[in-house]
């Protein structure tokens, strides 16, 4: 009964809309660490270093927070405006964790925003610090409830059907809550944010330090973002691939996809490194393999046998070309991570972390890297989930609200609209404050209602007549 | 468990009602100044009446998520209602949001185009306000439900009615609006505001009474619920006591006090409030789904209680104190 093309466009709409948000909080997750982290350098070493960057990167922090609080309220609505039906059924469950996200983590950040941006000359620098702590504390804790309500979509357990056929929980949470893939989700997440911010991090110290400006300020955001590139690029491609072993397990269907295997192995699966996947045929054309090594990775065993996509109904297979490049995207930029993490070891050991050009070079190229990862590893798994919502239990195309396709397109161009003109404007403005090097004695957010009447502490407050 | 509970559906009825509450009062004065801005002079007085709400409008429009993060995960039958029967003026709420939102730092970030973030800023609030307030009416008005879904148009949400609670929403945000800088700053954004304040008052009087006097005649339930003897003795509180406040607060912008208009303001929203209820409860989607139909059942509710009852009084200790923080009145250059 469904209108296919309304379906398409609700499901584009929400890709569009979430792909847009996500990009937002996977950076203020890990620059409220590190701000935190800064904070906490100045005020236990009293190096104004710490607070040149802290000021440098809080401005930063502020304008990806509003776009992530704007964008977000967007998709707490969708699940209602186009996703009606899955609202009604699964809102018991997914609903509650969702409110507790809501309680327990943005209550917490918006509350102590307006003290961690604007309030350090009110509360003085312990409170203050005790307000940046809450706001990296509530990003963290944001993230533990919406990947556990994706999770349980992904994975879900413990639910049972009520009268109302709607989906409740059998008996206790803590199945609900921590569903089998939820751990790996959460860590791998968290890691890909902290990640996604080093390589920012990096990259603006990269920029600063081939214009010449290697102050002190510089050199220390270059090599805290390559310590934190050489430390957690390898531990994220190990939980990464821990995360892949329980989505085998749990959900075959979705890593044969990423794999590319449409036909079983029984003697064991290669590995394929590129290829054309055509689900018509069910090949892969033009692939350059590996025999048996898909076996070795999966398995640990170079001759286990592995099942193919032909040995699922047609009907559950997920989009296997997206699924397949998504993945490919994101293990191939790991790999960059993983090398310019081991590259500025070696630029370390030879005391040549702020002079090697070509080094600044890569580090500069990577750093959007950690955008393009989060995002092409979240459409693995959410289209690897298809066709379902709730994975083999609700699907995606019994979900949708009852909303014919003009309006769900009209709403589609609308978001595309808005979205494009506002984030590119507040992308535009985070490039141009990174263009600028942190100076000594950094000045605080221009925005700042904390001085007294007379005193305008930056040039933007001037000229708004012009 | 897994199926709904009166008593506990009765408790988070009244949660979301306090949620959006807190929401209307809150968000309702920073997107009130928002409405104004056009008329605030370039410059220091437009610096200074964002200011005011800079260091809390986040918090305050945390209180939307709530409520429709809340309705979802207490009354999910309703969420799924309601947002696709109203879904352009949601889809045109969430938009303006998306303006007025990133306005407020972008508009310090770009001096050559600030007019640009301004109009978005005054563009994307009142859209804002006009869609609540045609959200409200459209579902006083009533929506046409089949079985557990929305069965009606695309243009049902549009009428005469909707069109007036609107207006009558985006007029109280307004004073809201007025009424906060007239506490809160000094100088001529405190004296532009007077001056607003004293234009809109009799405003959202007028505004308040018009609504009041079409909800009775859009159906019977709502006449009888108005109307009926005896309970009519208990009903006609409220609209007597929306014209002692009335009288009060035009009393006071007159006496130039600073203070008592916003606490009257909001006391004529809490009041409004109360004679939706009497309107419509105990049904979360009048004449059509109760709140004891839609509530999800009792494991969730119960569920998500247990963390409210905790967390709202720290929420509200944590908010209060930011507010503290940004005591006092605003001058030019900020708090001071």
């Amino acid at each position: 009964m469904h209108d296919q093309a309304a379906l398409l466009l609700a499901r584009t709409q929400f890709a569009f809309t979430l792909s847009f948000h996500f990009i937002f909080p996977s950076f203020t997750i890990g620059l409220a660490s590190y701000l935190m982290v800064l904070e906490g350098l100045w005020l236990k070493t009293k190096q104004a270093v710490y607070l040149d960057l802290f000021r440098y990167w809080t401005k930063i922090f502020a304008i990806n927070f509003a776009m992530g609080v704007v964008s977000g309220i967007v998709m707490s609505y969708q699940f209602g405006t186009n996703w009606s039906v899955f609202s009604d059924r699964a809102g018991p469950i997914v609903g509650p964790l969702m409110a507790y996200e809501v309680l327990t983590a943005f209550f917490l950040e918006a509350g102590f925003l307006g003290v961690m941006i604007f309030g350090m000359k009110k509360v003085g620098p312990g409170l203050h610090y005790v307000a940046t702590c809450a706001v990296a504390l509530g990003t963290c804790i944001s993230a533990f409830w919406i990947i556990s309500a994706n999770s349980w979509m992904q994975t879900p357990q413990g639910w049972t059907l009520n009268s109302a056929h709607q989906f409740v929980p059998a008996g206790s949470w803590w199945p609900v809550i921590f569903t089998p893939s939820f751990p790996y989700r959460l860590i791998h997440t968290l890691i890909a944010s902290y990640l996604t911010t080093a390589l920012v991090v990096g990259a603006v110290g990269a920029w600063h330090l081939i214009r010449g400006h290697a102050t002190p300020q510089v050199k220390k955001m270059f090599s805290m973002a390559m310590w934190m590139a050489a430390l957690v690029a390898p531990v994220q491609i190990l939980v990464g691939d821990q995360h892949g072993l329980n989505t085998l397990e749990h959900q075959p269907a979705k890593v044969l996809a990423m794999e590319g295997d449409y036909r079983p192995s029984p003697d064991g699966a290669p590995l394929i490194l590129f290829g054309l996947p055509d689900s018509r045929s069910a090949e892969v054309k033009a692939k350059i393999e590996i025999p048996h090594a898909g076996s070795l990775i999966l398995r640990h065993d170079p001759h286990a046998p592995l099942q193919g996509l032909t040995d699922f109904p047609r009907d559950e297979w997920p989009p296997v070309p997206i699924v397949f490049w998504s993945f490919r995207i994101m293990v191939g930029l790991a790999s960059l991570m993983l090398l310019l993490g081991l590259s500025s070891l070696a630029a370390r050991a030879r005391r040549g972390l702020y002079e090697w050009g070509w080094l600044h070079r890569f580090a500069l190229v990577m750093g959007p890297a950690g955008f393009v990862a989060t995002t092409a590893g979240w459409i693995t798994t959410e289209v690897g989930r298809q066709p379902y919502t709730i994975f083999h239990v609700l699907r995606t195309a019994d979900s949708v609200s009852p909303i014919a396709a003009p309006g769900v397109g009209w709403s589609l161009a609308a978001f595309a609209i808005v979205y494009l003109a506002a984030f590119s404007a507040g992308i535009w403005y985070i490039l141009r404050l990174m263009a600028k090097p942190p100076a000594t004695g950094e000045p605080d957010h221009p925005d700042q209602p904390t001085h007294a009447a007379g005193i305008t502490p930056a040039p933007a407050i001037e000229g708004g007549r012009a | 468990m897994i199926e709904p509970d009166p008593t506990l559906a009765l408790i988070w009825a009244g949660i979301i009602a306090f949620a959006i509450a807190a929401y209307v009062f809150m968000d309702g004065f920073d997107l009130g100044i928002g409405i104004l801005f056009p008329l605030f002079k370039v410059g220091k007085e437009r610096d200074q009446a964002m200011n005011a709400v800079a260091p809390v409008w986040d918090g305050n429009e945390t209180w939307l998520v709530m409520g429709g993060g809340g309705l979802l995960a207490a009354f999910p039958l309703a969420y799924s209602i309601i947002l696709p029967a109203l879904y352009p003026p949601i889809i045109a709420m969430l938009l303006g949001l998306v303006f007025r939102g990133v306005a407020f730092e972008f508009r310090w970030r770009d001096p050559r185009h600030r007019p640009v973030w301004d109009f978005a800023f005054f563009s994307g609030s009142a859209v804002t306000a006009l869609a609540q307030g045609i959200t409200l009416g459209a579902l006083l008005q009533g929506i046409h439900v089949e079985g557990r879904a929305y069965a009606g148009g695309w243009w049902d949400w549009l009428t005469p009615f909707s069109m007036l609670t609107g207006v009558s929403l985006l007029i109280g945000y307004a004073l809201l609006g007025a009424c906060f800088l007239l506490w809160k700053t000094e100088g001529l954004v405190h004296e532009d505001a007077r001056k607003l304040a004293k234009m809109l008052a009799p405003l959202l009087v007028l505004a308040i009474a018009a609504v009041s006097l079409a909800t009775p005649f859009l159906s019977g339930q709502y006449y009888k619920r108005w109307f009926a003897w005896p309970s009519v003795l208990a009903t006609a509180q409220v609209p007597l006591l929306v014209a002692i406040v009335a009288a009060l607060l035009l009393w006071t912008l007159a006496k130039g006090r600073e203070r008592a208009p916003f606490f009257l303001t909001v006391a004529l929203f809490l009041l409004s409030m109360a004679g939706l209820a009497v309107s419509i409860f105990p049904d979360v989607i009048p004449g059509r789904v109760s709140i004891y139909q839609a509530a999800a059942p009792g494991v969730s509710q119960a569920f998500m209680l247990v963390g409210a009852m905790f967390l709202i009084p720290i929420i509200l200790g944590y908010t209060g104190w930011a507010y503290w923080v940004f005591r006092g009145k605003v001058g030019e250059g900020g708090y001071h």
